[in-house]
């Protein structure tokens, strides 16, 4: 039979029994709904963290520090060697160039932290605050942190500008302490912006090393003679624009200092020369030079991260990266989808129950249909045929409906659950996603699943003895 | 000649046709070792009571059911030996049937009624519509296409039967008890139809019917059966008249 037949006479068979079919069809779209809410609620879970995660910066980025920094780095050569055989190397602006040339590394940056003293302009002179201060590089601007943040990003990387968190900003303004990560009223915030900080910090001077003496003692005087710290320690001060506020700390995690309360562009933090922890170290060991805290090598693939990790490793540094915990989270929304994917099927598989009660109860009623049929020359495949493009009907028909009603309930509860974020003053977010592979293996699946549903009753159609068909009642 | 082979006048030849019906333990001889032929364009009636196995002898000939010994021949080919689906080909091409209860589907119309065996042997659309037009208009119902059996008489009911019958142009018209749900006045009518159509298009009519007088006005030879076996056979008036 030809197929444009076949769909005919199996739409018109449909049609015939408009109400039960229609009822397996809603059975079948029901249970298509289900899988595809589930599904996309699992998929755009796992887009949503990966959004975040890669805007966050800690799965494209590595952690270096110098072994110099560390007990096991610390040693010296000709020592037993347990970990790796390069000897370390100082954190310094050569080895920093080195990182900038691996494969697909897209920025290096000084993981800049150091402390300073800071005193609202117009503030009375011993309403001090002395805090932690950061740096941030032009690509944080990316970073979810700034999406939902008072004022604007720095002007320039060389600006004379501040972002400051948001509890700092209530202690500059003397406002109770309310739980971490609030958001300051617009109002209390644009009594910050634009206003200038004065920012006080030791910097680091070596064209004059005269201030750091050798305390007196000769016993600590080494062969530097009279420059054992290297370099001098200058008290300098500078005035910083407010440019913005944020409520949550960008990068971190990849600190190692304390909560960070100001942060500064990190051309011009840099530029400032400001005493660092990593200083300390240059007192202790004279004559290493200038040399980074950490820096922080930022990859565009994340996943790159390893290689160059393993590349940077290979140049005597240690690293650090969390790479590894994001691909265990790959893998934990893996088995929640397949979870949630067999959770969604569960309605299919009663769908499918009704697909095949339906069918089987269609063989009952048109059994002197089919015995005519069969009379008329019809051979048991056509008559398989017919049952199976109904139910590939209804299954493609109950798929689409499935789809959209999916597709509608994923919506709904988008909307509520954004709702209920806003009245927490929490950013709306989309956590449900339908892509199109789902659209398009849901309807597959559906149709397929009709027709495994439909392989029974057909058979059983198709099998039928059109002598005992067509008895006489 | 060959018991299995035709010569070219033949239409139908059965050869020691047996088919049993199993009932709980016992066995029933529905069919038991008929041997019998029809020409081409012969108008056959087989005659017996209830249970003489007629219907079943029908059945066999019409491909609709298989005989558990024994040849059916129709056109050099033993029915008992092809595939299911070749003998279905066999039910689209070779045979037309009208049935006691006419066996129209009832969610059709009449022209969808008569097209349907066209749908099975693959008929383009446009001869479907001619032929359908034809065969309606030889029974008398061309204006009646749009309805459905329930909106029918019984009468016309079997006349679209025999529309539905006649479209793939079959060689072989098989009528189990065509006039046995219709007045005698309606069933004069069908017989009229169908020795027209024996004639006119020079079918091959095996009919079933239980009346005699029909079968002896109408049929060419009258074949009595019993108990599944053949009991003899006696010309019809036409058959005399030939």
């Amino acid at each position: 039979m030809k197929i444009y037949d076949l769909v005919e006479l199996a739409g018109r068979n449909l049609r015939e029994a408009s109400l039960r079919n229609s009822l397996t069809t809603l059975g079948i779209s029901v249970g298509v709904a289900s899988l595809v809410a589930m599904l996309s609620l699992g998929i755009g879970l796992q887009r949503l963290f990966n959004r975040q995660l890669g805007r966050s910066g800690l799965f494209d980025s590595i952690v270096v520090s110098s072994r110099l920094d560390t007990r096991a780095g610390g040693r010296q050569p000709g020592q037993p060697v347990n970990g790796p055989s390069t000897p370390p190397k100082n954190l310094d602006d050569t080895a920093r160039h080195i990182f900038e040339q691996i494969d697909d590394v897209q920025e290096v940056y000084s993981l800049f932290g150091a402390v300073g003293e800071f005193r609202l302009e117009d503030a009375k002179p011993e309403d001090v605050h002395f805090t932690v201060l950061g740096g941030l590089p032009p690509s944080a601007h990316g970073s979810e942190v700034f999406d939902d943040f008072q004022g604007h990003f720095f002007s320039a990387p060389d600006a004379p500008e501040a972002i400051i968190m948001a509890d700092f900003a209530r202690v500059l303004l003397e406002l109770p302490e309310v739980r971490p990560e609030q958001k300051l009223s617009q109002e209390d915030a644009d009594r910050l912006l634009d206003k200038y900080l004065v920012f006080r910090y030791p910097e680091r001077s070596d064209e004059t090393p005269v201030a750091m003496q050798g305390s007196g003692s000769s016993q600590n005087d080494d062969a530097q003679g009279s420059d054992p710290a290297g370099f001098n320690v200058v008290r300098k001060e500078q005035r910083l624009k407010i440019v913005g506020i944020v409520p949550t700390e960008p990068y971190r995690g990849l600190r190692s200092m304390g909560r960070t309360s100001v942060f500064l562009p990190i051309a011009y933090a840099e530029s400032l020369n400001m005493i660092q922890p990593g200083d300390l170290r240059n007192i202790m060991r004279p004559g290493q030079g200038k040399s980074y805290n950490a820096l922080l090598v930022r990859v565009g693939k994340s996943k790159n991260v390893a290689q160059v990790e393993e590349e940077i490793k290979k140049q005597g540094f240690s690293t650090f990266s969390i790479v590894d915990a994001s691909r265990g989270l790959t893998k934990a929304f893996m088995f929640l989808d397949l979870f949630l994917g067999i959770f969604g099927s569960l309605a299919l598989a009663v769908a499918f129950l009704g697909i095949v009660n339906t069918l089987v109860m269609a063989i009952l009623e048109r059994r002197r249909e089919i015995g005519i049929m069969k009379a008329l020359g019809a051979s048991d495949g056509d008559v398989k045929r017919i049952f199976f493009v109904e139910a590939g009907s209804m299954g493609l028909l109950g798929g689409g409906l499935g789809v959209a009603l999916g597709w509608l309930i994923g919506r709904v509860i988008n909307l509520g659950t954004n709702v209920y974020l806003q009245r927490q003053e929490m950013r709306p977010e989309n956590f449900w996603y339908v892509p199109m592979w789902l659209v398009v293996s849901s309807l597959v699946f559906s149709v397929a699943v009709s027709v495994i549903a439909g392989w029974y009753p057909a058979k059983r159609a198709a099998k039928l003895d059109p002598v005992q068909a067509l008895r006489h009642e | 000649m060959d018991t299995l082979s035709q010569n070219d006048n033949e239409a139908i030849r059965t050869v020691s046709l047996v088919r049993h019906y199993r009932l709980g333990r016992s066995v029933i001889p529905a069919v038991d070792g008929v041997s019998m032929a029809a020409r081409r364009g012969e108008f056959i009636a087989l005659l017996g009571a209830s249970g003489s196995g007629k219907s079943t002898l029908l059945n066999l000939i019409a491909g609709l059911d298989r005989p558990d010994a024994g040849a059916i021949v129709i056109d050099g080919q033993n029915l008992a030996s092809l595939t299911p689906d070749e003998l279905a080909g066999y039910r689209r091409h070779t045979v037309g049937m009208v049935f006691q209860s006419f066996n129209l589907v009832p969610s059709m119309t009449l022209y969808e009624n008569v097209e349907l065996p066209m749908r099975f042997a693959e008929v383009r659309r446009r001869v479907r519509k001619q032929r359908a037009r034809e065969a309606l208009e030889r029974v008398g119902l061309s204006d009646r296409i749009k309805h459905r059996p329930s909106e029918m008489s019984g009468g016309e009911q079997q006349r679209a039967a025999l529309a539905r019958a006649l479209v793939n142009e079959p060689k072989i018209l098989l009528a189990d008890e065509p006039t046995g749900n219709l007045d005698s006045k309606t069933g004069k009518e069908i017989m009229d139809l169908i020795r027209n159509l024996n004639r006119t298009l020079e079918m091959t009519v095996v009919m079933v019917t239980h009346e005699r007088s029909l079968a002896e006005r109408y049929a060419h030879r009258m074949i009595f059966l019993g108990d599944g076996k053949l009991l003899g056979e006696t010309q019809g008036k036409m058959g005399a008249a030939r």
